[in-house]
């Protein structure tokens, strides 16, 4: 049955677009800001990945801790320096703000890993399983598995700890927070960290199943756009349902529109989503 | 328009129109693109100015009127019919976009109209027929003489720079300007007073489509090639808001005066830093959104620039 085969394309692609897009509705509900900078982010988190196998050996399931680390550095530091700066302005201005930060990496990362596509050959792969007629690569399902890991611990991190609570604290009523003594300039640099380091984390988990160059950054910000609307903005669980939903919608969008409109079926999906339903699938109580 | 200001104004008039005397191809090149851009700020400021509304879409429009007026013209259309066409085109698709997208608010807009070039780029891309798909589409050539197109097209421009000017102008002193500025201070309230805010965001709407679906068309005809990377660029959705955050967002003459200085400041790093041209444009965007949040006017001597921005 070919259609189980599109299926379990659509669910282990689900996988990896939830982790992709979990940093970003995460950043989006809580600084309400729209984060531009989130495709580069894993475009480096996939450069993190090529070079640690190619030049040291590691493999990109390990570079994934490496890149969180990086880019979550990289991200608070942002966040802490730059755009806390204009946090309460317009959408405006801090969408523009992300975008001129976005120009600079992309240049900085096209002279530094030059223009080619990249991906990442494992000598070891795992190999490919067969369930009756159904294939399923198991580095991809590993890739599947591991990003619903990084997305669970996410939304434990959001449940149990305090600056966890803090941060949805924030999210909610950002005064009320601060008169409880939240330093809220530094929760919004910590979770603009964890959206980083998770959209990091995503570029070294899909370096072995998808070519990369610098300037792939914008294709996965749109996904990321669509998905991050399809659960509900700022949802942790929304992101994973969201992302398995647009993993499905683009396996059988292909099949049925042909793969050259799979962007373009995303996006009519995405906009009649902000009309008829802008709380997402899961809506509000989902956080 | 006080006199100063009135005579200010006569004197730039008199300079463009006296520019090709010059004989110089390559300043009338720049000033015809700070024109294009100047109509497609003025076009974003009548949606993202004066009714606040984060308008992330300007390219759709401006690739929309670029491909209809480019189909027009190469199947042998005159060029003035091609233009006519697509400006037809582009103050309908804004007319029906108008009616979806404006229920829509803040954040959900921004993206809702960031994504709407990325499908007409797609479809543009897919219909190979009528497009050329990726290929890109060549429009036929004139056979005049370089300097002669180049004089041509310049006027041109400026014609579409004034009708955009004027149209603003009116904007900004008629009912429809008072009516954007109310939805830009609150919309609700302004709905409960009486004002068919409906009505006059997509009339604001049209109007930004149309002026930008001009702007796209007149450049189609004048770089006689054009593909949907380059035509639906994103670059073109951005490059006005930030013109206008320069000049002064919701004025009449912030526009122009933000499309002149950010293209003086373009072109200087375009012929100075090649390869890493992108890289200084966002620097100096970072730099502009950071350190001149209320853009040009923060150099206000005397509150002179605030009153000579705003007529």
């Amino acid at each position: 049955m070919i259609f189980f085969q599109y299926l379990a394309n659509g669910l282990i692609l689900g996988g990896l677009y939830a982790c992709i897009a979990a940093g970003f509705s995460l950043v989006w509900g809580v600084l309400s800001i729209i984060n531009l900078l989130h495709g580069s982010f894993i475009v480096l988190g996939f450069y993190i990945a090529f070079f640690s196998y190619t030049v040291l050996g590691i493999h990109p399931f390990l570079s994934v801790i490496t890149s969180a680390i990086v880019l979550g550095g990289i991200g608070y530091f942002v966040q802490l320096g730059l755009i806390n700066r204009v946090i309460t302005r317009s959408v405006l201005v801090t969408l523009i703000l992300t975008f001129g930060l976005e120009l600079m990496m992309n240049n900085a990362m096209l002279v530094s890993f030059s223009a080619d596509y990249k991906k990442v050959l494992l000598a070891h792969p795992l190999g490919i399983a067969h369930l009756g007629n159904v294939f399923i690569s198991l580095d991809r399902a590993a890739s599947t598995v591991i990003a619903f890991l990084l997305i669970l611990l996410l939304w434990l991190l959001l449940r149990l700890t305090s600056i966890g609570r803090a941060i949805v604290a924030v999210r909610f009523d950002r005064e009320a927070a601060m008169l409880m003594g939240i330093d809220v300039n530094r929760t919004y640099a910590i979770t603009f960290a964890l959206g980083a380091a998770m959209a990091g984390a995503a570029g070294s988990l899909l370096s072995a199943s998808f070519p990369v160059a610098p300037l792939s950054g914008p294709l996965f910000l749109s996904k990321a756009f669509v998905i991050c609307v399809l659960g509900g903005v700022g949802s942790v669980p929304g992101a994973a349902v969201g992302g398995l939903a647009f993993g499905l919608l683009e396996s059988f969008g292909a099949v049925l529109f042909g793969s050259e409109y799979a962007l373009t079926l995303a996006f009519v999906v995405l906009i009649i989503l902000l009309l008829v339903r802008p709380h997402g699938l899961l809506g509000v109580k989902g956080f | 328009m006080t006199r100063p200001q009135l005579l200010i104004f006569v004197l730039v008039v008199a300079l463009l129109l006296a520019l090709p005397l010059l004989g110089n191809n390559y300043v009338l090149r720049l000033a015809t693109i700070t024109l294009m851009y100047a109509v497609l700020t003025m076009a974003w400021n009548v949606v993202g100015g004066f009714a606040g509304y984060p308008l992330f879409g300007i390219a759709a429009f401006f690739g929309l009127g670029a491909y209809s007026g480019a189909v027009v013209q190469s199947s042998g259309f005159p060029i003035a019919l091609a233009w006519i066409v697509a400006v037809v085109i582009g103050t309908a698709f804004a007319v029906v976009l108008g009616f979806i997208l404006l229920r829509l608010r803040g954040h959900a807009f921004a993206i809702a109209t960031l994504v709407i070039a990325e499908v007409l780029r797609e479809l543009t891309n897919g219909w190979t027929s009528l497009t050329g798909g990726g290929m890109g589409l060549n429009l036929p050539f004139f056979g005049w003489s370089p300097t002669a197109l180049a004089v041509f097209f310049f006027y041109v421009m400026l014609g579409l720079a004034a009708a955009a000017f004027v149209t603003t102008y009116i904007v900004a002193h008629n009912r429809l300007g008072f009516a954007l500025n109310c939805i830009r201070q609150n919309e609700d309230a302004a709905n409960i007073v009486g004002i068919d805010t409906t009505r006059y965001k997509i009339i604001a709407f049209t109007l930004s489509g149309a002026f930008a679906a001009a702007a796209g068309a007149v450049y189609a005809s004048w770089t006689g090639y054009i593909e949907p990377t380059d035509v639906y660029d994103v670059l073109f959705s951005i490059k006005p808001i930030i013109m206008a955050l320069l000049g002064g967002m919701g004025t009449v003459f912030g526009p122009i005066i933000g499309a002149v200085a950010f293209l003086a400041l373009d072109e200087l790093v375009w012929r100075n830093f090649l390869q890493l041209h992108t890289g200084v444009l966002g620097f100096l965007i970072v730099v502009l959104i950071l350190f001149l949040p209320s853009g040009l006017s923060a150099f206000r001597i005397s509150n002179l620039w605030r009153k000579a921005v705003s007529a």
